[in-house]
């Protein structure tokens, strides 16, 4: 396994970089935001990013993808995580693609995937039913009826879910077992609430009251679907995790700017030892998760079965990380980093958000000691 | 030869060679073999081990042949690394000579130095110890007062030296000496080899909380060494110093994961444990996991870095990340693993040798924090020289 970036991987970064900061950075998040954009993003700039061929970065080569690899895909949405990227990138590209990959049948695999890689699908991954991440308290269930399947249950806080083209829902059979169906999000009994949330994206929240699904909209590709929907959401927390970093990443440079810039006393405030050692220290953390993200994004790739405990300790940890780095952030900023004008309280708000999806540290943290065996 | 095959004859040859009781865990400071003229061994296998692998040049495996290495390159000794990792062979020899005046003979010193000390440490032969900080000069080191007058082609050289690690113990020191009385400060220091039989040359071992005494106090009365002795140039001791420190922080770090920072071992050990074999406290159980996640974390870095620096970036000044890191983080497994033992972890001495380990341990880890540069000196290069913030 290799701690450094390969050529190929450099090049994705870098051009990730500079359109990134062109076409989607923080200003583009406030346009959004000032305009009340009802998806919370731009279908152009999905488009863009189709033609880029980053949509299909998870996506095998017969379907129309690049298939680069779980690692690729961290490395684009940690470029995403330092310009506050608003995009279906980890819904569609990252947790849809990979549901579809492990989980979906060859027709839906054929109907979904190739749109995917070309940016002209957005689906949303409906797992949670409550506040806290809990993947193992599903109460969705998709029982057998006649030849289809009838949807009962809610989902909280789906992401891109207002504007999705279809929901692949995590849900279980009359006889408990764990499933995938993807539904219609139009289609009859299917409710959807858009909510704003803090970090100006918009997730909905659904509830299926029984809503009749054909037979082939139950996700059967794979041996064992719980197993496969632990994996899609390791793959997920892995990207997410490179996200928060990204999110961390750049409030300590901007911190760092800040004070060197900033004069009391006749001096930059950066001179004095209380901010230098909170700078340094902010800096040690964030190497330890820049490390723990590349081994969970690596490990999903090489040696999957190894990944469950460093995607849970990585999605800990990168949590953790962007949350101290933002909030310190603001303290170093002093009364400015309060201000809306100032983009260190943006980043804030994003280690909050990014943080509680999929798993927050103490849900990592909960599954870092069941894996263990303490 | 290629790396697979170098693998299977060292495989082979570990399996061959290595005592069985040289492939478990060293129990604590007595399973360690240290070497020096004095030198007793624990056992016979201890003897055996490190003979066989000096034959082989193993105690330091990067070092030149011709210096008692066993001249293998870096992938080579990296196999050699996992293969005793995977016996969970014994190191057949620790010493700061090997760790820091080696790396330091072999950057700095000329060809009779060489020959005439690294053959030594690679054989254990000679114990080395380290002559840095003085009672006046702790973490502003380069302040340091202990005084070498040049008389002939000796110096006489007179001061203290304090937080010597097992002085008492060495048969040579590496020290720090102001040489140069009229140079600026970090400009007059030289670093310089003496024989601790040296008339003038005595030590006192310091009593720690531990109840331990790894450290001494050192004293030069009128004690004379040639000035052959000098590693470079007189008054390049400082810039050799750091060099040396950068080696010393890569140990410290080393024993740190050496010794495994996962701390769940002992809450398993005093049976506190639900029915589902889970620490039966959950915020201890929490604080363990975040430990963990830390740790793991910590472990990725240590692997990027040397990934990096095989690729040319370096470690640099990140060597005190990782210094600062591993230590604080090794002191939090020792304040748990405590916690996790209750009033057990308590016990000063008992009927077992190892009673008593627990308390001692985890007060010995106080200290990691502290030498080989304190937190906070770590916190002051990173702030300088990695995120190059302004001085007052």
């Amino acid at each position: 396994m290799s701690f450094v970036l390969n050529e190929e991987e450099q090049m994705l970064r870098d051009s990730a970089r500079s359109f990134l900061s062109e076409t989607a950075s923080v200003a583009a998040l406030r346009k959004l935001r000032d305009e009340n954009n009802p998806e919370g993003f731009s279908r152009d700039l999905w488009a863009s990013m189709g033609e880029m061929g980053w949509c299909g970065i998870l996506v095998e080569e017969a379907f129309g993808g690049v298939d680069m690899g779980v690692s690729a895909a961290g490395f684009i949405l940690q470029e995403m995580g330092k310009e506050l990227t608003s995009s279906p990138f980890l819904s569609t590209s990252v947790l849809a693609a990979t549901a579809l990959r492990v989980a979906g049948t060859e027709a839906q695999k054929s109907a979904w995937l190739p749109k995917i890689a070309e940016g002209k699908a957005v689906i949303g991954f409906a797992v949670d039913e409550r506040a806290r991440h809990n993947p193992d308290a599903i109460n969705t269930v998709a029982a057998k009826d006649g030849n289809g399947l009838r949807l009962n249950g809610t989902k909280r806080f789906v992401a891109n879910g207002a504007g999705a083209d279809v929901l692949i829902v995590v849900a279980k059979t009359e006889d408990g077992a764990p499933c995938l169906v993807m539904v219609d999000p139009k289609a009859d009994g299917v409710s959807a609430t858009p909510r704003r949330t803090l970090d100006s994206q918009v997730p909905a929240d659904f509830t299926f009251k029984d809503v009749k699904l054909d037979g082939d909209a139950l996700m059967n590709g794979a041996q064992d679907t719980g197993k496969a929907i632990a994996h899609v959401l390791d793959v997920g927390r892995a990207c997410l995790a490179a996200e928060s970093l990204g999110v961390a990443e750049r409030a300590f440079d901007i911190t760092i700017d800040y004070i060197k810039g900033r004069e009391q006393f006749g001096v930059p405030i950066a001179s004095f030892q209380g901010l230098q050692h909170r700078s340094a220290h902010l800096l040690s953390e964030i190497e330890l998760a820049r490390s723990i993200v590349l081994k969970a994004l690596r490990t999903l790739d090489e040696t999957p079965s190894q990944a469950p405990i460093w995607a849970a300790a990585a999605k800990a940890k990168a949590t953790a990380v962007s949350r101290l780095a933002t909030s310190e952030g603001i303290q170093m900023h002093g009364g400015v980093g309060m201000t809306d004008e100032y983009d260190i309280g943006l980043y804030y708000k994003r280690a909050q958000a990014a943080g509680e999806f999929l798993g927050d540290d103490a849900w990592g943290a909960g599954q870092v000691a069941k894996l263990s065996g303490y | 030869m290629s790396l697979e095959t170098f693998r299977t004859e060292t495989r082979a040859w570990l399996e061959a060679n290595c005592p069985p009781a040289m492939r478990v865990p060293a129990k604590g400071e007595a399973d360690i073999c240290w070497g020096g003229k004095n030198w007793t061994f624990a056992s016979d296998d201890q003897r055996i081990w490190l003979e066989r692998m000096v034959e082989r040049g193993w105690t330091v495996p990067t070092w030149p042949k011709e210096y008692g290495g066993g001249g293998l390159s870096k992938e080579e000794a990296f196999i050699l690394k996992e293969e005793m990792k995977a016996i969970r062979a014994r190191s057949p020899l620790d010493s700061f000579g090997i760790w820091m005046l080696g790396p330091a003979l072999l950057k700095y010193g000329n060809e009779e130095q060489k020959r005439e000390h690294l053959p030594k440490i690679a054989r254990g032969e000679i114990r080395w110890c380290q002559g840095y900080s003085e009672p006046g000069a702790g973490s502003d080191l380069a302040s340091l007062r202990t005084k070498g007058v040049k008389d002939g082609d000796e110096y006489i050289i007179n001061g203290q030296k304090v937080w010597t690690s097992y002085a008492d113990k060495s048969d040579w020191i590496f020290a720090l000496v102001r040489t140069e009385a009229d140079a600026p400060k970090h400009l007059g220091i030289s670093f310089i080899l003496i024989d601790m039989d040296t008339p003038g040359v005595s030590t006192k071992p310091i009593k720690l909380i531990s109840g331990k005494s790894p450290f001494c106090e050192t004293f030069f009365d009128d004690a004379r060494a040639p000035v052959a002795n000098v590693v470079g140039k007189p008054g390049q001791g400082w810039e050799i110093a750091k060099y040396l420190l950068s080696h010393e922080r890569a140990g410290i770090v080393s024993d740190t994961v050496a010794g495994g920072l996962n701390p769940v071992t002992a809450s398993h050990q005093v049976g506190e444990v639900d029915e589902h074999g889970r620490i039966a406290d959950p915020i201890l159980r929490g604080d363990v996991a975040r430990l963990t996640i830390d740790a793991l974390a910590f472990e990725a870095t240590m692997r990027r870095v040397k990934d990096e620096a095989d690729h040319g970036e370096g470690v640099g000044a990140r060597a005190s990340i990782l210094k600062y890191v591993g230590t604080e983080l090794n002191k939090r497994r020792h304040e748990l693993n405590m916690s996790a033992l209750g009033s057990d972890g308590l016990l000063w001495e008992g009927e077992k040798e190892e009673d008593g380990d627990p308390a001692r341990n985890w007060l010995r880890s106080r200290a990691n924090s502290i030498e080989g540069g304190t937190s906070e000196i770590q916190l002051n290069i990173v702030a300088k020289r990695v995120l190059e913030l302004p001085g007052t």
